[in-house]
């Protein structure tokens, strides 16, 4: 077993396990329970990811490096996505980007030295009707300003 | 007036637990499915309903299910498409998190009509509180006897899966969207065999969007006749549009199929913003061909868009004012397609690249003579060259803004 993994986090992979009808459907849930676990899947547990599904760790890798969602190095405590298509950028959207850009001393893709906040950009989140919007984590953030996003990461611990 | 059907009640509190959705007769088209009908009545309903497909493609529903064989051993598959990456839509969203059984509705009837005993939700990986809410609304229904071994006390058993995704556009491809449930990266399929013959697992499956699914309860209670007469004869029923960008009020608007652009653009989302004037349009996604201001007298119909050759897509329309400069358009475009590519086919992979390549350095005032040739030259190069609509889409969306807005794209190279 891959250490650091919590009791809890291993008897729900076995319940993830057993709701498949193959249990090969379950490689990606089981990499974003680890993921939430571990912040973020490196070497280690790619391995003990294949081990588990009896598959070689480069399908794994392979399943890592396609799916944006599963980091393979530690993001800060809040993980800002600001959406950066279409209608969020008509939006004003690239604007706000180089703002939290500035505010945060960090480009897109960046983490805060105090390991805090984490920058990036991020395709279509399907919140449109609030453009601009931004996640946090997993939080939604609609009609964003300068003053709204000063407000939001104010109140962030 | 019109007539909703799939947002009716979403104003209604606590609409998403069952104890209030089975208040407003929730649940009764499912059971009397199951109960009264034949999987073959049921499937001529959804037929005669003339329901197309919601994600985008505008397959007739029923047809679909009608491409399962009957006769095969192996088991038979729904996928729910929940992915909804395409950039502009936001309805399914809207429909999972106000009225997630309606969708569970959905999900019985289809799945007791094709034969069906395993349906997966694949839900983009972004839609975290939306798949816990799905996840609380299965619970319920296992609860209530409306999933699980006993489907309403009958021999039907259903198990109903939410399987999220881990953030990558093309999983909403219907083929990259099996594959990507199977465990794998998701690179879309060689088509045919299409899904209806040999899908997930090797077996049998019906590919459905959230939507197409979440009008089966109506067609079950009403009649496909009465859904047909909400819209167009060959489109039947209503359809929830994502109205978003320059307008006064962006966001959902469910109205008939066929109801024309401008009229939903200003009558229903309030005209554009600080009284400025519509510059363009994409019709139905991201992946839409872009329509200029004045080719917005046009009926939302999926055969009328692809005559003005643009697409209904998943009918979310994106409008861009005046302000907006075509080459940022093109610059988000060129971004998103060639980062969302997977790499499968060459000429998506590497035609989107080089254009975004090009598209950046024109926005950086570094434009050459002979930038939009290539960049016309390589996106036809991409249209019908790869396996999947995303390099088609690519290609044509590029295309039409390069012919589209020729001077002022020209004018940004110039200067």
């Amino acid at each position: 077993m891959i250490p650091g993994l919590s009791e809890k986090a291993k008897n729900k992979i076995k319940e993830i396990i057993a709701r498949y009808p193959q249990k090969q459907a379950a490689i990606l849930p089981v990499l974003r329970l680890v993921k939430e676990e571990l912040g973020f899947i490196d070497h280690e547990a790619e391995k003990f990811t294949a081990a588990l599904f009896d598959v070689h760790p480069i399908r794994v890798r392979e399943i890592v490096t396609f799916y944006s969602m599963l980091n393979q190095s530690q993001l800060g405590k809040y993980h800002i996505q600001v959406c950066s298509n279409l209608s969020c950028s008509i939006m004003g959207a690239q604007t706000l980007i180089e703002y939290l850009s500035q505010k945060l001393g960090i480009k897109p893709g960046g983490t805060t030295k105090d390991k805090k906040f984490t920058l990036s950009t991020v395709e279509c989140l399907g919140a449109c009707e609030k453009a601009p919007c931004m996640m946090i984590n997993f939080e939604y953030y609609g009609n964003l300003t300068r003053e709204k996003i000063d407000d939001i990461l104010n109140r962030l611990e | 007036m019109t007539e909703k059907l799939l947002t009716k009640h979403f104003g209604t509190e606590n609409l998403f637990r069952i104890d209030v959705y089975l208040k407003l007769n929730g649940y009764q088209s499912a059971r009397k499915a199951v109960l009264e009908m034949m999987p073959e009545e049921i499937l001529n309903e959804v037929k005669a309903a003339n329901l197309r497909g919601r994600g985008g493609a505008g397959f007739p529903a029923g047809v679909k299910w009608a491409f399962i064989p009957k006769d095969v051993q192996k088991p038979k598959y729904l996928c729910v498409n929940a992915d909804e990456g395409e950039p502009g839509t936001f309805k399914d969203r809207y429909i999972m998190n106000h009225n997630p059984h309606l969708l569970l509705e959905g999900i019985i009837i289809a799945s007791f009509c094709v034969g069906i005993n395993t349906a997966f939700i694949y839900i983009r990986g972004e839609y975290e509180m939306v798949a816990k809410r799905l996840e609380q609304a299965i619970a319920e229904a296992y609860a209530n006897g409306f999933l699980g071994k006993k489907v309403f006390g009958s021999d039907f058993h259903l198990e109903v899966i939410v399987h999220r995704g881990a953030g990558a556009y093309i999983c909403g491809e219907e083929t990259a969207l099996l594959e990507s449930i199977e465990g794998k990266p998701g690179n879309p399929r060689l088509k045919p065999p299409f899904p209806a013959s040999i899908g997930l697992f090797k077996c049998p499956t019906v590919v459905n969007n959230v939507e197409t699914l979440s009008n089966m309860p109506f067609i079950i209670a009403f009649g496909a006749e009465k859904f047909r007469r909400l819209g167009l004869q060959n489109d039947g029923g209503t359809r929830i549009f994502s109205v978003s960008g320059k307008v006064k009020e962006p966001g959902i608007y469910e109205l008939p199929t066929g109801i024309s652009l401008r009229e939903i653009i200003f009558n229903h989302a309030g005209g554009i913003q600080e009284g400025k004037r519509l510059k363009a349009v994409i019709p139905g996604g991201i992946s839409a061909p872009i329509l200029k201001a004045d080719e917005i007298d046009i009926h939302m119909d999926f055969d009328l868009l692809i005559e003005a050759k643009s697409m209904l897509g998943s009918a979310a329309i994106i409008v861009i004012d005046e302000d907006t400069s075509i080459l940022d358009v093109l610059k988000i475009i060129t971004t998103f397609y060639s980062h969302e590519s997977c790499g499968k086919c060459s000429p998506c992979r590497i035609g989107n690249s080089w254009i975004h390549k090009i598209v950046m350095r024109i926005k950086e005032g570094k434009g050459e003579k002979d930038d939009i040739e290539n960049i016309i030259r390589l996106a036809s190069n991409m249209v019908g060259k790869t396996l999947c609509p995303l390099g088609d889409a690519a290609g044509m969306a590029i295309l039409t803004i390069m012919e589209k807005f020729m001077k002022e794209i020209e004018s940004c190279i110039e200067n």
